[in-house]
């Protein structure tokens, strides 16, 4: 067995034998592919569901798929989805109670109340296959990192995210490009695959056709591999992999301040620029439903005609007025408020509860606004003109 | 139990509208019997002739008050509804038929009808709410099916219904959906209309038309540059607020403001 460190060269029909093993093994194997004019995580079966030949063009508010001019598979940079639809899926049953028999009245006090037999049937917490998941970059591998935190870190782990969690297979792949809308390399966390992964891939082009090395982060990637025939990569491989590397980073327009950020917006919480974004923002909720890290749910009761009661969680986001609806209101009735609870708490306060910034920078909230807001320029609109502590009213 | 039928009276209304609303009751194929089973059909034209005497436990109400008969036609249901819903972009808009509120209702009339002398009808047509208070009011041209048995669901169960006033946005993005505004350059009211469609058009790659009216803080005026980045004029905007929700407050304001500009 080769050492796990060691990086090698894949055959030339490598990736495809990778994915049939892969799922030759059980798992529900996820990956990038085309649909409806972006490239998005779906389940694939083989090389050619990639999305190869395609690259993409962000700027804020603006996403376009666009033909490469090589056959590259992971040419992309990200698109509207990320990996906590299936870690932390858009909906989930948490549990469902049906009736059993005809319903009784029963004395309360000096009234009665129908009472009725229930069945309690809770919600699955496992998927049916484990997922593995194939393209995913190293913002994504740091987004998943948070969520784990966020979901399994504290004295009450999440029992769905956590079998979900637990049983993915995650073959990462180090970002031969970037988008204008990437801010990694400000924020720590790409565009290098450094940890969290079982298999890492670097993309090659030779001659316009994709080569792939390999090198596995864990015993089950180390198991997938060995069945591979491969030798070790060229120390002309490994440079050509150095060098993209950097040029992605080298290449990277936006960046974020992250070290100062945490300070700078608790200190400017009644700063004018709030008023600024939030005559623009749409308070339409698609920065966190693309964010990677954002968590929040809506657990909500529904019951049927048939005397079925199902409880589901939902998706929610801080910028709808029910997500912060107490007896009498919405605490955050102003756009203004909304937006400023999303920035402070993503790049600030989530440093107090989390240990750690709730940004990755992986731009998707800069990409997918309607109406293309850059949390990178308002951070910075603040920055050179913080105004002075005070204390919030609203 | 006794013999006495102790089952809720559901009664359905209609004004000024299309019947598409009411018509959504009866698309409950699957769950038109369970509800047979637990409500009394108490009025309901559109389904059967036969009618119980109020008082209705829920009134369902679709359509506008367009004439002076509606005024107080709508007054005595309420009277006899212990809940009142309202149903329908006609319902709780005015619905198309408020663009005669932005033209003025003789000149339409004329262009409509030979002897426009015989109609008698208000300037005005306007959701019931501004008439008589309202209980719940459910959006949509027509209402969509889920979200009326999850009213009447919750109506039985004495639970408040489950329908987000947040944008059609979540759905798209709930749905999975990629964003026809962000990856096409299509135009689309998705961020300033009100969910519960399920993001119907934008899972056909069209454009939210704006058919459940307002979300709940609708910044139309944002929106209004990526509409015009996507090709869309002035007048062109006008005409995309100006349809089934044309007098929602929201949409009117941003017609005029872009008739205006």
């Amino acid at each position: 067995m080769k050492k796990r460190e060691e990086v090698r060269t894949l055959p030339e029909d490598g990736l495809e034998r990778l994915i049939g093993l892969v799922r030759s093994r059980g798992y529900c194997l996820v990956g990038p592919t085309l649909r409806d004019g972006a490239i998005v995580y779906d389940e694939i079966s083989a090389v050619s569901d990639l999305p190869a030949g395609w690259t993409d063009e962000q700027e804020a508010g603006r996403y376009r798929v666009k033909a490469r001019e090589d056959a590259a598979a992971f040419g992309y940079n990200l698109g509207p989805h990320s990996w906590k639809r299936f870690l932390y899926p858009p909906r989930t049953q948490l549990w469902q109670t049906t009736p059993t028999g005809e319903a009784t009245l029963q004395p309360v006090g000096a009234a009665a109340r129908a009472v009725q037999e229930l069945d309690f049937i809770g919600g699955s917490t496992t998927p049916d296959r484990p997922f593995a998941f194939l393209g995913v970059r190293a913002c994504e591998l740091s987004a998943v990192a948070i969520q784990d935190r966020v979901l399994m870190g504290g004295a009450f782990p999440d029992p769905h995210y956590q079998s979900r969690r637990e049983s993915a297979l995650f073959i990462a792949v180090n970002c031969s490009q970037a988008a204008a809308t990437c801010f990694c390399v400000s924020m720590g966390t790409g565009p290098e695959v450094t940890g969290g992964f079982d298999i890492v891939l670097t993309e090659l082009l030779e001659d316009g056709s994709p080569a792939y090395l390999a090198r596995a982060g864990s015993a089950a990637g180390e198991s997938l591999l060995a069945q591979l025939e491969h030798g070790p990569a060229s120390p002309a491989e490994l440079d050509r992999s150095r060098v993209q590397l950097d040029q992605t980073a080298g290449s990277m327009r936006r960046e974020l301040a992250a070290d100062e950020v945490r300070g700078l917006l608790a200190a400017n919480l009644e700063h004018p620029r709030w008023d600024d974004v939030a005559s623009r923002c749409l308070a339409c909720t698609n920065c966190t439903m693309v964010c990677p890290t954002c968590f929040c749910s809506t657990v909500e009761d529904h019951t049927s005609l048939d005397g079925t009661a199902t409880r589901t969680r939902s998706w929610d986001s801080c910028f709808s007025l029910d997500f912060s609806y107490v007896h009498g209101g919405s605490v955050r009735a102003s756009t203004r408020a909304r937006y400023r609870q999303w920035l402070t708490h993503k790049l600030s306060t989530w440093h107090d509860q989390f240990d750690s910034s709730g940004c990755v920078g992986c731009g998707r909230c800069i990409a997918w606004c309607p109406v293309g807001i850059d949390l990178t320029e308002e951070v910075r609109a603040i920055a050179s003109e913080p105004g002075d502590r005070q204390e919030t009213t609203s | 139990m006794g013999g006495r039928d102790r089952r809720p009276k559901l009664a359905v209304w209609k004004f000024a509208s299309c019947d598409g609303c009411q018509l959504t009751l009866l698309d409950c194929e699957d769950e038109l019997l369970a509800l047979g089973d637990a409500v009394r059909i108490a009025h309901f034209p559109e389904a059967t002739r036969g009618r119980l005497r109020g008082p209705y436990d829920l009134s369902l109400v679709e359509g506008s008050i367009t004439t002076k008969k509606d005024v107080a036609r709508i007054a005595q249901i309420r009277r006899q509804s212990r809940r009142l819903v309202t149903i329908g972009a006609c319902a709780t808009a005015g619905g198309i038929q408020a663009l005669r509120n932005f033209a003025g209702q003789p000149g339409l009339a004329g262009q409509v009808y030979p002897e426009p002398a015989y109609l008698d009808a208000l300037a005005t047509s306007t959701p019931i709410a501004e008439h008589v208070p309202v209980d719940f009011e459910l959006r949509g041209c027509p209402i969509d099916k889920r979200q009326l048995l999850e009213v009447i669901t919750a109506f039985l169960a004495g639970r408040r219904p489950q329908v987000p006033a947040y944008s059609v946005c979540v759905e798209c993005k709930l749905a999975g959906q990629v964003c026809v505004m962000v990856a096409h350059g299509t135009p689309c009211l998705g961020p300033v209309t009100q969910a519960g469609c399920g993001a119907l058009c934008p899972r056909f790659d069209r454009g939210c038309y704006g058919c459940f009216g307002p979300m709940e803080t609708p910044n139309t005026a944002s929106l209004a540059s990526p509409l015009a980045a996507c090709g869309l004029d002035r007048g062109a905007i006008v005409r995309l607020y100006r349809s089934f929700n044309a007098a929602a407050p929201a949409f009117r304001d941003e017609s005029f403001r872009n008739e205006r500009d």
